[in-house]
């Protein structure tokens, strides 16, 4: 039986995975001896390349303890967002921006032939900018509205495989094994947070893998937590402007950079009667 | 006389032309490490090469549970590693796409008959990689031999 993360089978106690893993489990022992003669010769012909490879150059192994920079995911901690709206620029998109550059949001192109603004409403965004007026004082707030990282994610609740998943460290995402792309999550979230992939990519990054008929949606930088990097590319690009009105951190430090904000200034979440427990809070609404 | 001898001749020759495109195939088979790769001057595969030749796809779905819900992304076994390590280049230097015709991944999956749906999603040249094996070495070597492109994660 392969091990299953233990987040996983916590979040869904009746995952059918199981149920698969054991089957595949079954169908490669009985593949096992038809392949046998078939690995043996493998294994000679690999003896002839190695040695007219080899001549000339110098050999050495792959280090495969080569450090790992973090652990892995734990729930020792719980990442999330202040966003401070009475900084947030009008017109300022340092944040989406930088957000599309680091998770290779950039590199998707308009198919041929579609419509401007139908493209526009159908490429992936993970972050997109809100600007609110109250139209009886004519007062305008700015802010940045990406995945929330609910506590009680519904996209968690609604999806029929447990593609969407919420980490350990309470990161929510979609494991693009499993999505199948029907789009409940979609409509479960209240923040219209997620995006549908609905064409062939053919431009990705390693760190960011895409393809046609998943969903996806801000994952905190996840890449960058899980190399040791405590940052994410929306807080830094928005300090490097100068505005400040982003701040990440752990929730669950007290002493941390986001707790001592929190407590700073006065802060809610966006549609707290919904009672999700979100890991990103907004000042100033 | 002359017809047995030239029978002789005849099977003699058949049986060193078969020889010959068996010893063909055998290279061809074991002939798919681009030279270009960082993998040709790399004495193993992070298992032995048999054992990765039968069931390195058993190790890449462990892995990618692993790291899409554990956050794990520096342990061996990773695609992105795969990628790092195996992907071609040509002579300016410039990586080949790993799934291109004739290339590591596509030239034994072709042989197999096996199609491979990993690059629809995934990146076939080593673009912003995040961490893996290969980004490590380099961290833990940054005055040793420079890799023929720059692999650490662009930001
Ligand atoms: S904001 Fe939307 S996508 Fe994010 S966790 Fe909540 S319901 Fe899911
Ligand atoms: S689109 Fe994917 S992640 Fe969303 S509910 Fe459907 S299967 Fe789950």
């Amino acid at each position: 039986m392969r091990i299953r993360p233990a987040q996983r089978r916590s979040l869904r106690p009746a995952l059918s995975g199981e149920a698969v893993s054991e089957a595949s489990e079954s169908m490669k022992n009985e593949s096992e001896p038809t392949n046998q003669g078939r690995r043996d010769f493998l294994g000679a012909a690999a003896g002839l390349t190695a040695a007219a490879v080899a001549p000339g150059m110098v050999l050495h192994t792959v280090d495969s303890e080569a450090a790992a920079p973090t652990g892995g995911v734990s729930d020792a901690h719980r990442w999330g967002l202040l966003v401070d709206t009475s900084k947030c620029a009008d017109g300022c998109t340092a944040c989406v921006d930088a957000c599309d550059q680091e998770n290779g949001l950039n590199l998707q192109s308009q198919p041929l032939g579609d419509d401007e603004l139908k493209w526009q409403n159908q490429r992936a965004t993970w972050i997109r900018k809100v600007k609110l007026q109250d139209n009886l004082t004519g007062q305008v707030t700015n802010l940045p509205l990406m995945c929330q990282h609910c506590e009680h994610p519904p996209c968690v609740d609604v999806c029929p495989t447990g593609a969407s998943f919420k980490r350990a460290d309470g990161i929510v995402m979609v494991d693009r094994h499993t999505c199948i792309g029907c789009r409940y999550c979609m409509m479960a979230c209240p923040y219209k947070a997620r995006s549908f992939i609905h064409e062939q990519v053919d431009q990705k990054l390693t760190r960011a893998p895409r393809g046609k008929g998943c969903v996806e949606s801000c994952n905190l930088c996840a890449h960058r937590l899980d190399t040791g990097d405590i940052s994410t590319a929306c807080a830094d690009a928005c300090s490097a402007e100068g505005h400040q009105a982003l701040v990440f951190g752990d929730l669950k430090d007290p002493t941390g950079p986001l707790r001592q904000a929190l407590a700073k200034k006065p802060n809610r979440q966006i549609r707290q009667d919904l009672g999700l427990n979100t890991g990103v809070r907004y000042a100033g609404i | 006389m002359a017809e047995v001898l030239s029978k002789g001749v005849l099977l003699a020759f058949l049986s060193v032309a078969l020889g010959l495109s068996a010893m063909a195939k055998a290279e061809e088979v074991g002939d798919f490490v681009q030279p270009s790769s960082k993998a040709a001057a790399v004495e193993n595969c992070v298992e032995p090469t048999e054992y990765m030749r039968r069931n390195h796809f058993e190790l890449i779905r462990h892995q990618r549970d692993e790291t899409v819900y554990g956050g794990i992304r520096g342990a061996k076994h990773s695609l992105s590693g795969c990628v790092s390590c195996h992907v071609g280049y040509d002579r300016q230097g410039t990586p080949i796409e790993i799934d291109a015709e004739g290339q590591f991944c596509s030239s034994c999956h072709d042989y197999a008959a096996v199609e491979m749906n990993c690059f629809d999603c995934h990146a076939t040249v080593p673009k912003g990689e995040a961490w893996n094996h290969e980004v490590a070495a380099a961290h833990a070597h940054p005055t040793g031999a420079a890799p023929l492109a720059a692999t650490s994660a662009e930001r």
